[in-house]
């Protein structure tokens, strides 16, 4: 499929929705204009729990917050429903901000249990507050006026819903599609494969978090003008995870799955509705819920992708061109071959009793390659955790580039220029190849949310682009840069994340491990890769298993063992050092 | 606020955190060997308030439909499950476990019910006729899934207790029931006036969780509960089957919550629907002791009763919001406390 076929096919979605008031019945119209603001909830909460990977039941109580702030602005105040509307933005995502800074740093459910409390407890403070009318709500709400027409009748306000509907979808996908958004998608891949590249995760999940808010907000201003009243039912936690259910259902991960599901699940309701009671007189509405439950469980049971990424599969690809030649990213100063670049100095690390890396010091200068080995359990993970920054010292200094990074986050190392790979191979297997290159090149771009959302800066975008192809070009995979990840072999995956790694420019690139797992050809050819990247004055630290391959490739080699440094030398002379075959083969008896 | 003021707050408090406790050890309990938060627990608490006072006003209780529909589910897929890879050897145990014996409970009911037993044996009925309801659904809910993540099987977990409060109001109608008192006694402690039902509360919440303790520590079935808690992997390979493991832990866990919601009965007002934040208040106390520990959450659901009792005599309307506020602080502190380790990626 061609990017003009798509084109074609969203003017037409579009032609579809403009002529749909002058086709349907009132009826419908109210229907459609219920589905639009439900798939605006929707659609934030895919981006937050499809894309970011933050399960939130709590998205009924933002345009709970939305839906009062307009109406108390409005329907008591006597304010213009768009003042309403700038205090309901205001309002709900300063709560989010709040909310999210207190608890996005927890891990996994114990976050979604929050959104949970904070759901419930948003929700009954709607009915408990004297001001907002109680249990009773807020009536009297405004229409919404464009200058001196009201949008009173239901197919005017529809124009407005579905406008933003669809401006926000266009915005999402341009979102997705740049450097905020990559850094979004990179989210599910877990805090250390994000910080490794210099991606404060905390900000990018923040910021997730208050877009999912702020399309909640809009779903909840259109609520309130719409309806003309609020009360504090439709924003309690049943309503939450029917946002869910839209969301999952639609296809989590997928922005048009928002709207996807939101008509699936409205339009199913309203069918539930109708015929239920037809079966059972008298007791439809407990069965209602009943039903909708049972239907969301055996969907969660049988069907987790969700209809528009199953429907998606059976589309044609989509036909991308390769980046095209452009301005390069700004490069890094490099050091002068030979200089000091990373220091560490008596670094310690302790777990409870186990002293796993003790008062190690070793040096690496600039454009060689240094391997550090040892038996299991020598403290080689460790002391790479340390140098990377996902764990702390407990003693020592570390210093790189003539700067101590001993006390930095994880990210702030690797925007100083540390690039790493992983043993365990940390790649987002549902983006392309260059996508996942791109991620790389997170530290040298700036292009922030906004002119991300309206493409306003293609031209740091291109020269992105272009780099991140000239990476696959360099580690041998610029052939298919459309195909994903996941479908790589072992091989190519691990030489795909030195790729990304050489996308941010670095100064120093530590390896961990990375000829575990492969075969032998596989081995050589890695072995090449980094040759040529020495030749082209990168410096390489390798955590390495592989003698064979250490011993043929490295200038110089560190023995850890037991959490201490045995000795350092070139090669030959390790080969040699009785203290390092005694470690590996045990002592002569 | 007088201290005779607080010291019958926090008596009322006490009370009402030992029947949160009773429910925060079943939800860690369920957790700890399934990995599932089990949301629904409270509904179950509730459930069986219901069904008490249906069966003191000399009635069927609703949970007798509830449980032969469960049981029929439950078997079907059973019988399909088993059939589709060849084991039909297992087939009549299947039928046996999953509808023999919860039909046999309910005969039990049915039967014993026309003799106009007396409270305690009407409580055992109830408690019995409750007993079943958890493990079929983790049959029918759960177990096709066991292996999904944590945040997959919550979000299962909340949909059931949406449907479970569907099924309540079918089955046990709109109305809200209060039991008879179990005891009329009442005691003068330090001055302060205590009633019977608050001592029994107590008695009920020591002995019901000394006996868990007791049943963990001193049988090998409650070892081997504890095994699958802590390595369920290793679990199996010992020959110990999660999946039975987990039915044993249901059957305990309900226990627990029917209990709970025996000793609240008299107190409040039950409706089909109270049980979501008996559940939910339970659950904050399960937080408190990070979702393994027993003791913990024991201690943080006195704590969320005691809370509650004073917000409540401050803000009456407001006691929820400040309890569910409360859980972030909780959650933030727990989350600190422990060194979780990298997230499970999930595609």
């Amino acid at each position: 499929m061609t990017l003009l076929q798509i084109r074609l096919i969203i003017a037409a979605a579009i032609a579809c929705l403009v002529a749909a008031p002058f086709v349907l019945n009132p009826f419908s119209i109210t229907l459609l204009n219920y589905i639009g603001i439900y798939a605006l909830a929707a659609i934030g909460l895919a981006l937050l729990t499809g894309v970011g990977g933050i399960v939130s039941f709590g998205q009924a109580a933002f345009v709970g917050v939305a839906a009062y702030s307009t109406a108390w602005a409005t329907a008591l105040n006597g304010y213009s429903p768009w003042l309403g509307l700038v205090l309901a933005v205001i309002v709900t995502c300063s709560v989010a901000a709040i909310l999210g800074f207190v608890t996005l740093r927890l891990g996994g459910h114990f976050l979604s249990l929050s959104t949970v409390a904070w759901g419930l407890a948003i929700a009954f403070l709607f009915g408990n507050i004297d001001g907002l009318g109680q249990h009773n709500g807020i009536s009297g709400v405004p229409p919404i006026s464009i200058g001196r027409l009201a949008l009173v009748e239901s197919w005017q306000i529809y124009f407005l819903i579905w406008a933003i509907v669809v401006a926000i979808l266009l915005l999402c996908y341009n979102l997705l599609d740049s450097r905020i958004g990559r850094a979004m998608r990179a989210l599910r891949g877990g805090n250390t494969l994000v910080e490794s590249l210099g991606i404060n995760a905390f900000q990018i999940k923040l910021l997730t978090f208050v877009i999912a808010a702020f399309l909640g907000a809009l779903s909840g201003w259109l609520y309130a003008h719409l309806g003309r009243f609020v009360s504090p039912g439709p924003f309690e936690a049943g309503m939450g995870i029917e946002y869910l259910m839209m969301a999952m259902v639609g296809g989590a991960g997928s922005i048009l799955g928002g709207v996807v599901g939101a008509a699936i699940v409205t339009l199913l309701k309203n069918t539930v509705q109708d015929y239920l009671p037809l079966i059972a007189k008298g007791a439809s509405g407990q069965l209602e819920i009943v039903a909708f439950s049972a239907l969301f469980i055996l969907f969660l049971q049988r069907a987790r992708q969700g209809i528009v990424p199953f429907l998606a599969g059976f589309l044609p690809d989509l036909k991308q061109s390769r980046p095209q030649v452009a301005d390069p990213l700004p490069l890094r100063d490099k050091p002068e071959p030979g200089t000091l670049l990373l220091k560490v100095h008596e670094a310690q690390r302790r777990f409870g009793g186990l002293v796993a890396v003790n008062n190690v010091s070793f040096e690496v200068k600039s454009g060689e390659i240094l391997g550090l080995i040892g038996p299991n359990g020598a403290g080689k993970t460790t002391m790479f955790n340390l140098l990377t920054g996902a764990l702390r010292t407990n003693s020592g200094e570390i210093g790189f580039a003539g700067r101590s990074i001993t006390h930095d986050q994880q990210f702030h190392i690797a925007r100083a220029g540390i690039s790493r790979t992983f043993q365990h191979v940390k790649l987002r297997p549902r983006m392309t190849l260059l996508d996942n290159v791109l991620l790389g090149t997170y530290s040298r771009t700036r292009t922030g949310l906004f002119a991300g959302a309206f493409r306003l800066n293609q031209a740091e975008e291109a020269s992105a682009r272009y780099e991140a192809l000239m990476q696959l070009e360099r580690v041998g995979l610029g052939d298919k840069p459309f195909e994903l990840a996941g479908n790589l072999p072992l091989g190519n995956q691990r030489v795909l994340e030195i790729a990304r790694a050489l996308a941010a420019d670095p100064t120093l690139l530590v390896l961990d491990e990375p000829a575990a797992g492969l075969r032998r050809q596989e081995k050589l050819k890695l072995a090449e890769l980094l040759r040529s990247l020495r030749a082209d004055h990168l410096t390489i630290l390798l955590v390495e298993h592989d003698m064979e391959f250490v011993m043929s490739l490295v200038d110089r080699i560190v023995v850890l063992d037991f959490g201490s440094k045995l000795c350092e030398g070139e090669p030959a002379a390790i080969r040699g050092d009785a203290r390092v075959q005694e470690a590996y083969l045990g002592g002569v008896a | 606020m007088t201290a005779d003021i607080a010291a019958i707050l926090a008596i009322d408090g006490i009370a009402t955190g030992a029947v949160y406790a009773l429910v925060a050890i079943g939800t860690v309990l369920i957790f700890t060997v399934t990995r599932v938060i089990f949301i629904p627990f409270g509904d179950i608490a509730a459930f069986t308030a219901l069904t008490l006072a249906a069966l003191d006003a000399r009635q069927l209780p609703g949970t007798v439909g509830l449980v032969v529909v469960l049981a029929c589910m439950a078997c079907l897929m059973e019988v399909v499950a088993l059939s589709r890879v060849g084991e039909f050897r297992a087939l009549p145990k299947a039928v046996l476990g999953y509808l023999v014996l919860p039909l046999i409970v309910v005969g039990i009911v049915w039967l014993t019910m026309r003799f106009n037993p007396p409270m305690p044996v009407r409580i055992v009925l109830a408690l019995l006729l409750i007993m079943p309801i958890s493990p079929l659904l983790d049959r029918i809910v759960f177990r096709p899934i066991a292996d999904a993540s944590v945040l997959l099987l919550l979000t299962v977990s909340v949909a059931l207790h949406f449907a479970l409060v569907g099924l309540g109001l079918l089955f046990f109608g709109p109305e809200g029931v209060r039991t008879e008192p179990l005891t009329s006694m009442g005691m003068e402690i330090a001055g302060v006036h205590v009633s019977g039902q608050t001592m029994l509360i107590l008695i009920a919440a020591l002995v019901f969780s000394g006996l868990l303790l007791l049943f963990f520590d001193f049988t090998l079935l409650g070892k081997a509960l504890r095994a699958t808690a802590f390595n369920r992997t290793g679990a199996r390979l010992m020959g110990i089957r999660p999946a039975r493991a987990g039915t044993i832990a249901y059957l305990l866990g309900s226990l627990m919550a029917g209990v709970s919601g025996v000793l609240i009965a008299p107190v409040n007002t039950i409706f089909y629907d109270s049980g979501f934040l008996l559940g939910l208040k339970a659950f904050v106390g399960a937080i408190v002791g990070g979702m393994t520990s027993y003791p913990g959450a024991a201690l943080g659901a006195f704590g969320v009763g005691i809370l509650e009792s004073f917000a409540s005599f401050q803000s009456s309307t407001l006691k929820d919001v400040i309890v569910f506020s409360l859980l972030i602080p909780i959650l933030l502190w727990r989350s600190l406390a422990s060194q979780h380790s990298e997230e499970e990626v999930e595609e």
